[in-house]
């Protein structure tokens, strides 16, 4: 009897599929907060509350300069957002954060109070990619989350096979690589002959704190502080872990399969 | 001569100068003897005393609800192994000699644990199986799927495994090292990523630890909402892991089911705290959100919504004979193995162990709600996903208990200076098993070793254990019915 209840309960629930990117994005959980801005010229003289509270030292203000937040370090505990007496530092409740380049994530300077989104690669590498792009996932460092937050884009609610994006077992087969971790010294040699089996024209993402600045572990001996150590990295996603639909948003955004607002 | 070792209770501390001390080859025997009398070994690590160094054991009695905690004087060189008598000592004795530099004498498999000769842990001979009939399978560190990197080495004869060697190390970030001093800036978000899956099992035994260096314990209502933190985070990990059973047996609905709510258990945690793995939650004097009735009631009715979906897709497994002759009398760890090397968690109460930290050693909240203790006696890996079954619905009835139920008071106090010259030890049944934090303090109040123990700790030896004489090709199943941390392995 089980096939037909299981099948008569798989109809029961149809397509569990959520309809972004064509429809509305998923909320945020309320507490998430979204990505960080901020606007220095709010800052009182001489303040620096937000800079002790940050865990990972993202945030900075060298002596007579603005403040300087680098959301690739950042762990989104939004400790400087508490501690900031004047609004400078704020949480803007949006979920996209990727990056194309490592310093469009740094937030302070005038103009730059918000990440930089990152554009689409470009028309070649689109045309190779933008409707298939295989990519082989290597934690090197990884504590298990950024892992569990890529895995999830392959279930049934996000289903990231309908954008011809997929996660494949051996490098030969892959376009690129997502890279999770701070990039142990133990995983290097394993991260740079995965990268060498990757036939080119091939990407790299990052993907977390730790991937991308080494994370709550920056500054440890025993690691590389993020893939671009080693590595040339096309797209950085930040959180830790980010979201999946930050991450799926940077997967998107690079191959320029979101719709123009 | 005084008693070789001192009681205390989970979650408590003690003077350091009250820990018993004893020279190293009395030290030594007094653990094998306690070892040999049921006890069981929570950690056991070294730390440098004056101008040598010196061993600290943490036993667990788990019948008497106590644990107990000794050291050796300091010394240098070697000391008699206990391996040869408790094989569930090895890898602390590797890890001991990795660290220290100290030689378990007559230990038979002296290899490093996580560091090897060119900073590659690879670096080491693997243990070999002769005969022209054999061949050897080299798996990892990379795998096929998104999952932390790790080495496997199979001894086969034709599809039979019969010896597999697990090398680990290659997630090795420095977390016990960079504590020294410590608590730093960066301590607590290290110690949510110890093993990111389980960042409210680490995150509060750190937490206690702190606390009761500090002579205090959280307020009542944290201690219950980390435990519903706790809880959820156990659903979240075990419905994944019916999920991937369910996909190595090629049983997709409950794989696609599965995958989808173990999403809503982790949306459910990032109600409370933002995040959906509990990063900022449980911190040092409480919790770091509140969960106001409004939000608790939501919770309450995501958590009934999820359960019911689990509850379905689990049936289907269940149901199917397909599933059940595939993970029947699959990679088998008997109960006198398990108990042999000392496993933990699901994996252990799956060989007939009833070891339940929330049941023998209660601390925080478990001391007023308890949850029976999920136990199947098989061993294999339908054992092993009986179990999770089983706790995901004891896990869901205690939530819903405890949801409406909530304690008063505020959720986070100020926290006192840790203790100088303190011994503080932490277990938490996490996901997977016992997660073990002690912590020695100096004369400054500051870390002068913390030592974690992750359950994989336990643990990665039993899944070696369950693949002799099973077939390779069952490896990928084996393997998940474990699930097991590479990271809080490698710390």
């Amino acid at each position: 009897m089980f096939v037909l209840d299981t099948i008569t309960h798989r109809l029961k629930r149809g397509c569990e599929t959520m309809s972004f990117p064509d429809g509305p994005p998923p909320a945020l959980p309320d507490r998430h907060g979204g990505t960080l801005k901020v606007d220095a010229t709010l800052c009182a003289d001489g303040c620096t509350a937000c800079v002790p509270v940050c865990p990972t030292e993202a945030v900075t203000r060298p002596c007579g300069k603005p403040v300087s937040l680098d959301l690739g370090r950042c762990i989104f505990c939004a400790a400087c957002v508490g501690a900031c007496p004047t609004r400078a530092i704020t949480q803007t409740g949006d979920h996209r954060a990727a990056v194309r380049r490592r310093d469009d994530l740094v937030l302070g300077a005038p103009g730059a109070e918000e990440a930089r989104l990152a554009d689409a690669l470009d028309t070649k590498l689109r045309r190779l990619f933008g409707r298939s792009l295989r990519l082989r996932q290597v934690s090197a460092g990884g504590c298990a989350a950024c892992e569990a937050d890529t895995n999830v884009l392959g279930t049934i609610g996000w289903d990231l096979s309908r954008f011809g994006i997929q996660f494949v077992a051996s490098p030969r087969h892959a376009d690129g690589l997502l890279i999770t971790g701070p990039v142990t010294n133990n995983m290097e040699i394993a991260l740079r002959k995965t990268y060498d089996a990757v036939p080119g024209p091939k990407i790299v993402i990052a993907v977390g704190a730790c991937a991308i600045a080494g994370g709550p572990f920056v500054g440890h001996p025993e690691v590389r502080n993020g893939a671009d150590a080693l590595l040339p990295v096309d797209l950085y996603i930040p959180g830790c872990p980010p979201h999946p639909l930050t991450i799926l948003d940077g997967l998107l955004r690079l191959l320029d399969r979101l719709e123009k607002k | 001569m005084s008693a070789p070792f001192a009681l205390l209770s989970n979650a408590s501390s003690l003077p350091w100068e009250e820990v018993p001390r004893l020279p190293v080859d009395g030290f030594v025997k007094a653990t094998a003897e306690e070892l040999g009398r049921n006890a069981r070994l929570c950690s056991l690590f070294a730390m440098p005393d004056g101008t040598g160094t010196c061993l600290v054991a943490v036993l667990a009695f788990d019948a008497d609800n106590t644990l107990a905690v000794g050291r050796s004087a300091a010394f240098s060189g070697g000391y008699p192994s206990l391996t040869a008598r408790h094989p569930q000592a090895h890898l602390f004795e590797r890890e001991i000699r990795e660290q220290h530099g100290l030689v378990p004498e007559g230990h038979p498999w002296l290899k490093p644990v996580r560091k090897g000769g060119g900073g590659a842990p690879l670096n080491g001979e693997f243990f070999r199986v002769d005969g022209s009939e054999i061949h050897e399978v080299a798996v990892g560190p990379v795998h096929a799927g998104i999952i932390e990197p790790g080495h496997f080495r199979f001894q086969c004869a034709g599809e039979e495994v019969l010896h597999l060697e697990i090398a680990l190390g290659y997630q090795h970030r420095g977390v016990e090292e960079a504590l020294g001093d410590g608590p730093h800036r960066a301590t607590r978000c290290q110690m949510e990523t110890v093993s990111g899956d389980a960042t409210t099992a680490h995150a509060t035994a750190y937490a206690t630890v702190l606390e009761s260096l500090a002579g205090t314990e959280a307020p009542l209502r944290a201690q219950w909402l980390r435990a519903v933190a706790l809880e959820l985070e156990r659903l979240a990990n075990h419905t994944g892991d019916m999920g991937a059973l369910a996909g190595d047996v090629a049983f997709l609905p409950t794989a696609s089911a599965c995958g989808k709510i173990r999403g809503d258990f982790l949306n459910l945690t990032a109600m409370i705290c933002g995040n959906r793995f509990g990063r900022g939650l449980v911190v040092p004097g409480g919790c770091g959100h509140d969960l106001e009735p409004g939000r608790t009631a939501r919770l309450r009715d995501g958590l009934a919504a999820a359960l019911a979906d689990v509850e379905q897709a689990g049936a289907w497994f269940w149901d199917a004979a397909s599933v059940r002759a595939r993970f029947e009398g699959t990679g088998t760890v008997f109960p006198a193995q398990a108990a042999e090397i000392g496993m933990v968690g699901p994996a252990a109460r799956a060989s007939g162990l009833v070891r339940d930290v929330r049941y023998d050693h209660p601390s925080g909240w478990f001391r007023f709600a308890q949850l029976p203790v999920a136990v199947w006696p098989s061993g294999d890996v339908f054992a092993r996903a009986r179990v999770r079954s089983l706790e995901i619905q004891r896990s869901g009835e205690f939530l819903l208990e405890q949801l409406a139920s909530p304690a008063d008071g505020p959720v986070r106090e100020d926290l006192p200076e840790p203790a100088p010259d303190t011994l503080a030890v932490a277990l938490v049944e996490g996901w997977r098993g016992e997660v073990c934090h002690v912590a020695v303090t100096g004369g400054s109040g500051r870390f002068r070793r913390y030592k974690i123990t992750d359950p994989s700790f336990h643990n990665w030896t039993g899944l070696a254990l369950a693949l002799r004489g099973t077939a390779i090709s069952d490896f990928p199943i084996c393997n998940k019915s474990f699930n097991l941390s590479y990271c809080g392995f490698d710390l």
